[in-house]
């Protein structure tokens, strides 16, 4: 019984079989995306009433809320994969960790650059040490050495097994380092400091900020299988499968 | 609502335009860049396969 | 199982007093270090006493960090290290004895000269003590995070920088929560909660950290 589910996962995370059945799964989520963003950024901007303390310039939220919500995830996407490609070998996981590097780090950035946009007229400074923001740097810095160690090594297997041991790593520090930070935060701060997660928060806000963090999510499936194509056909450049793929190109 | 006052975002356009503009910046990135990223690859699969021909032909 | 940890413990400090000199380079590098903040910010001894914990808790940081590359990196260059993978004993006790001779070679002299910088600093004396309690439960940590980058980064060329960059962000926890101590002790408050913190964190990095770097030992040997 367990060898056979073993079989089947075997089967159906080769990097051949993966490829073949990617292809119908990106339209669909590139479709999905595209929807509920459209949707999401309508009821955002046009529906949402205006913020009574914020003004207008809390429409930022829709955006900087799901892109800060998107780092955290696809830090967690990057070492649950790469926990099940050191433990079980699947190729496939490995591929699905580094193809998620790049994007969580745009995301990332993007949280942090709207963050700063939004304290600007909020706190009368483009960047102050907020928890929040903090924790979103220091996040940043772990995509970056978790991608400055996979371009690193030259060898691939070890790339992977590497950089992924790192990401797991990363991701048992990252409970501690948001609670230090925190706690760093309200010593220096007090909670004078206004913030983005109200208790109380309008149904017709959350609605835009909801479908907005969906969108993102799926936004990232669409680009995740992409990239993991590009990794399974580059990594399987000398197998017999992809050599006949290209050829039929 | 009219579109200048949709424009204006209350006195905070900027902020709010160029947070959005940068939004679209990064999804723009994100699409563009994995398709370079799959040309490159297969380009080079190419020229790898093409290298391996002419080795095997001078073989012969 | 205790007597591979002393066998390895022993002839690693026996290794590292062989050339002194470079024993005393981290220690140099930490005093020279928190000699630079009075020449480039202020004297005067308010000032010192508010930037001295951050200052001195970098600084210790700095130190360890560019000690941490004689972990692993003679063993992995004379194939020592892959001698140490194929014994019987379990690798976490082998990296568990390297990393406390690293600890006994770097951190512990750090702890011991940190009065002297405090002084330099002019904390106030239970400042000092608080400081000396805080190194003391924060190094060993430097010293076993560091040990899972090392082993990460110990066959890349030119793997210093890089080491930086993966270790750093992880040290941070240790940097807040240490250099708060010294800085609410030297107003004269209670900082027990800081201590239990860095005391809790010792004890999952002792837990958690010699497995992660066995692992990571044996994707490099792998290669």
């Amino acid at each position: 019984m367990i060898k056979a589910i073993w079989n089947w996962i075997q089967r159906f995370s080769s990097p051949k079989y993966f490829y073949s059945m990617s292809a119908p799964l990106v339209t669909w989520f590139s479709i999905a995306a595209l929807l509920t963003g459209l949707y999401g950024l309508y009821l955002g901007l046009f529906v949402a009433p205006t913020d009574y303390q914020q003004g207008e310039s809390y429409r930022i939220i829709f955006i900087h809320v799901p892109a800060a919500w998107m780092s955290l995830f696809i830090y967690m996407v990057m070492a649950i994969s790469s926990g099940i490609g050191i433990i079980w070998q699947i190729r496939l996981a490995d591929m699905v960790a580094a193809a998620s590097a790049p994007i969580g780090a745009s995301f990332t950035f993007l949280a942090l650059v709207t963050g700063a946009l939004w304290g600007k007229p909020m706190w009368g400074a483009y960047w102050v040490w907020d928890a929040r923001l903090t924790s979103e740097l220091i996040l940043l810095f772990l995509y970056f050495g978790y991608m400055a160690l996979q371009s690193a090594i030259e060898d691939q297997r070890s790339a992977d097994k590497a950089s992924g041991l790192l990401a797991i790593v990363g991701v048992v520090n990252i409970p501690i380092i948001h609670y230090s930070v925190e706690w760093w935060n309200t010593l220096h701060q007090g909670a004078t400091v206004a913030k983005f997660d109200k208790p109380s928060m309008h149904i017709d806000m959350l609605i835009p900020l909801l479908l907005m963090a969906v969108a993102f999510k799926l936004f990232y499936a669409a680009v995740v299988l992409v990239r993991t194509r590009n990794e399974a056909l580059y990594r399987d450049r000398n197998r017999r499968w992809v050599r006949e793929l290209i050829e039929r190109l | 609502m009219n579109w200048s006052e949709f424009f204006n975002m209350g006195g905070y356009a900027f902020f709010v335009w160029t947070s959005y503009g940068l939004t679209l910046f990064v999804i723009v990135a994100n699409i563009v860049s994995p398709i370079l990223q799959r040309k490159k690859v297969i380009s080079r699969i190419k020229r790898a396969i093409k290298r391996e021909n002419i080795e095997l032909a001078n073989q012969k | 199982m205790l007597k591979a940890y002393y066998h390895l413990l022993l002839r690693d400090l026996r290794l590292a007093l062989r050339n002194r000199h470079e024993l005393a380079n981290p220690l140099i590098f930490f005093v020279l270090v928190v000699t630079l903040f009075p020449l480039a910010v202020t004297p005067t001894p308010d000032a010192l006493r508010a930037m001295a914990p951050g200052v001195i808790w970098v600084s210790a940081l700095l130190a360890v960090l560019l000690s941490l590359d004689r972990l692993f990196k003679q063993d992995y260059d004379d194939g020592s290290l892959d001698q140490l993978m194929l014994s019987p004993n379990p690798l976490m006790i082998l990296v568990l004895a390297k990393v406390s001779a690293h600890w006994l070679l770097t951190g512990l002299p750090l702890v011991i000269i940190a009065p002297l910088l405090g002084l330099f600093m002019s904390l106030p004396t239970e400042a000092v003590s608080v400081l000396i309690y805080s190194l003391l439960l924060g190094t060993p940590v430097l010293s076993l995070v560091g040990a899972i980058g090392v082993s990460l980064t110990v066959a890349v060329n030119r793997g210093g920088v890089l080491l930086s960059l993966i270790i750093l962000p992880l040290y941070i926890p240790i940097l807040i929560f240490g250099a708060n101590a010294v800085d609410v002790a030297s107003d004269g408050l209670p900082v027990t909660g800081q201590l239990l913190f860095l005391g809790a964190v010792l004890a999952l990095a002792l837990s958690l950290a010699p497995l992660a770097t066995s692992v990571a030992l044996r994707i490099t040997a792998a290669r």
